[in-house]
């Protein structure tokens, strides 16, 4: 793979006295959408959460675009342009809608063509522009968390199973939206359970299995071959 | 007009707005209304403790950040302007010059206390504020020479804010003299220090604010140094808590650890804050309005009440005046018990 945007070159890393990275390896190519898929706690949120440094990585190094942010802090981080939307949506509830897009766009004010483009992929949130985010539904809380993301161009984003306990006809709406800001030729790494969405965005995928990247490859190899999916994933469930 | 004074931050309650302009008015026109030393040092207790609440919300209610130290600010506002009038002479210079000194001594002492213990978890700064308050407060009495220690300090204001100077005859009844003069020092120094903390909650800074309150991962994940924001709203707390320090000590024209440096005090502040309503700023008026009032006017309204029930079987024990303290209590329960997110929590609710 040529010149990816992210490296993680084994990464341990440890919560409390659990082991959760065991050496991860990957590699997230530029102007693509990398699935990180695997079952229940293998470690892909921790894996996120260590690349936007939550986390600490106690051993290995984490390099975004040629510099290495295993050691930065965490809004140094974000403001070299990574997006991160978190597995529980994290937004704001006390602030409204609008101040949380507006908390969101770091480096100045809301780009009024983006925002445009924001309503398109997300029309509830210009509905309730001035609401409380308490107040929204749970699909509506997701679009803004991951509008807040997409609010300004990023050179990463980080999303964390984005589909997750939505409504069918939301998790259209979730993969429409990814779909544009692919398009746009943003770089992603997405923790996705649904694999028909992750089959329908994925470029490339890694699949974790105890703290590791046991396989990565073409999307389209692994989403076409049932063998591989049931020896990778399925075999992971019959050991646990 | 008004939405720009008020930063935009509205009451959204037609009851709250009503029981706001209440307030303004009758402490805007307290010593024509309410002629009397007893009422109008009263207003002026109010007056000074919307800004030391209101400055105290800002830490806990928008920024979620526990204090123990608030009165020892205030403490440090008090004495900076009570120890310049002392050896200064008693001109406005020195009142300026002891305002911004205990404004910039708080506000560096916050910096430091903020920077050491704010990077760890919330509950060690809270501990050490209570320790480095307590200290102070030791400190103040120990050093009798300059302080006054446990008597405190008494000295002289401009003659124009002392009761002996005249500007006018009567007016409604009123003796045009320094201490009306005084009150409006006060009132229109609160008045200024209350907006100026309405824009700082309502600006860019307290948006940031509110989102570390909530979840200050997540801020941090979006490019925001919770270390940075969380001791910038110390520091700021600090100064306004001196300078309310400085108006009370102003119209005080006295200064003692009792008055201004008390875990009493201290405890009235957490109070009024969860009284009014934490992190609405407006709450800091109903809540100081209400326990001042409580704290003057209860015992004499007990002692009434009691006397109008004497002879019947038990309530005038349990009315009795001295027993002021227990009525106090039971309020607050009863206000937390029916208002858990504060009075003007739940006016907004309607």
């Amino acid at each position: 793979m040529s010149d990816p945007i992210l490296r993680l070159e084994g990464v341990y890393t440890n919560i409390a006295q659990y082991h959760i990275l065991q050496g991860v390896d990957l590699e997230v190519p530029r102007a693509a959408v990398t699935m990180l898929l695997g079952r229940n706690g293998v470690g892909k949120t921790t894996t996120l959460r260590s690349i936007i440094g939550h986390w600490r990585a106690h051993q290995g190094r984490i390099v975004l675009d040629g510099q290495d942010i295993t050691r930065i802090p965490t809004p140094a981080i974000a403001r070299a342009g990574v997006g991160f939307v978190p597995e529980d949506m994290g937004i704001f509830a006390n602030l409204t809608v609008e101040e949380n897009m507006v908390l969101a766009a770091v480096s100045g004010p809301i780009n009024s063509a983006r925002l445009d483009w924001v309503f398109q992929a997300f029309p509830p949130l210009k509905t309730f522009w001035k609401s409380e985010a308490g107040n929204l539904s749970g699909g509506q809380k997701q679009m803004l968390s991951i509008a807040r993301a997409m609010v300004e161009e990023r050179r990463l984003y980080l999303i964390d199973e984005p589909t997750k306990g939505l409504a069918p006809a939301i998790v259209s709406t979730m993969a429409r939206a990814l779909r544009e800001l692919k398009a746009q030729g943003a770089s992603i790494l997405l923790v996705e359970q649904n694999f028909s969405v992750a089959r329908a965005l994925g470029d490339t995928a890694c699949v974790m299995d105890d703290g590791r990247i046991v396989w990565s490859g073409e999307m389209r190899e692994l989403a076409t071959d049932a063998s591989l999916q049931e020896r990778l994933m399925g075999l992971s469930m019959e050991a646990h | 007009m008004i939405k720009a004074v008020l930063s935009g931050d509205m009451p959204r309650s037609s009851v709250l707005a009503l029981v706001l302009g209440l307030i303004l008015v009758c402490l805007a026109l307290a010593p024509f209304l309410f002629p009397g030393v007893r009422t109008v040092d009263t207003a002026a207790r109010i007056c000074v403790f919307i800004v030391l609440v209101a400055s105290y919300d800002l830490l806990l209610g928008y920024g979620g950040i526990v204090s123990f130290a608030h009165t020892m600010f205030f403490g440090i506002g008090a004495y900076g302007v009570a120890l310049a009038l002392t050896h200064m002479g008693r001109g406005f210079d020195a009142i300026l010059v002891g305002a911004a000194a205990g404004a910039l001594l708080a506000a560096v002492l916050a910096f430091v206390i903020g920077l050491f213990s704010l990077r760890v978890r919330a509950i060690f700064f809270a501990m050490i504020t209570l320790a480095v308050a307590s200290a102070v407060a030791v400190l103040v009495s120990q050093l009798s020479g300059l302080t006054g220690g446990e008597d405190g300090l008494t000295f002289k204001t401009p003659r124009a804010l002392g009761p002996a100077f005249k500007f006018g005859d009567e007016l409604f009844g009123v003796k045009l003299n320094g201490k009306l003069l005084s009150y409006y020092v006060v009132f229109i120094g609160s008045l200024v220090l209350f907006l100026l903390m309405l824009r700082v909650v309502n600006s860019p800074f307290g948006r940031v604010l509110q989102a570390i309150r909530e979840n200050d991962f997540r801020a941090e994940a979006i490019g925001y140094r919770v270390v940075y924001y969380r001791v910038a709203a110390t520091c700021l707390s600090a100064a306004v808590a001196a300078l309310a320090g400085s108006l009370y000590a102003i119209w005080l024209r006295y200064v003692g650890p009792d008055t201004t440096l008390s875990m009493e005090i201290m405890i009235d502040i957490l109070l009024m804050v969860v009284i009014g309503g934490m992190g609405t700023m407006y709450g800091a008026v109903i809540g100081a309005t209400l326990l001042v009032l409580a704290q003057n006017y209860l015992q004499n309204l007990m002692g009434v009440a009691g006397s109008l029930v004497e002879g019947v079987p038990v309530l005038p024990q349990l009315l009795d005046a001295d027993r002021w303290l227990l009525w106090l209590g039971v309020l607050f329960i009863l206000s937390v018990y029916f208002f858990p997110t504060g009075v003007v929590g739940r006016l907004r609710r309607g």
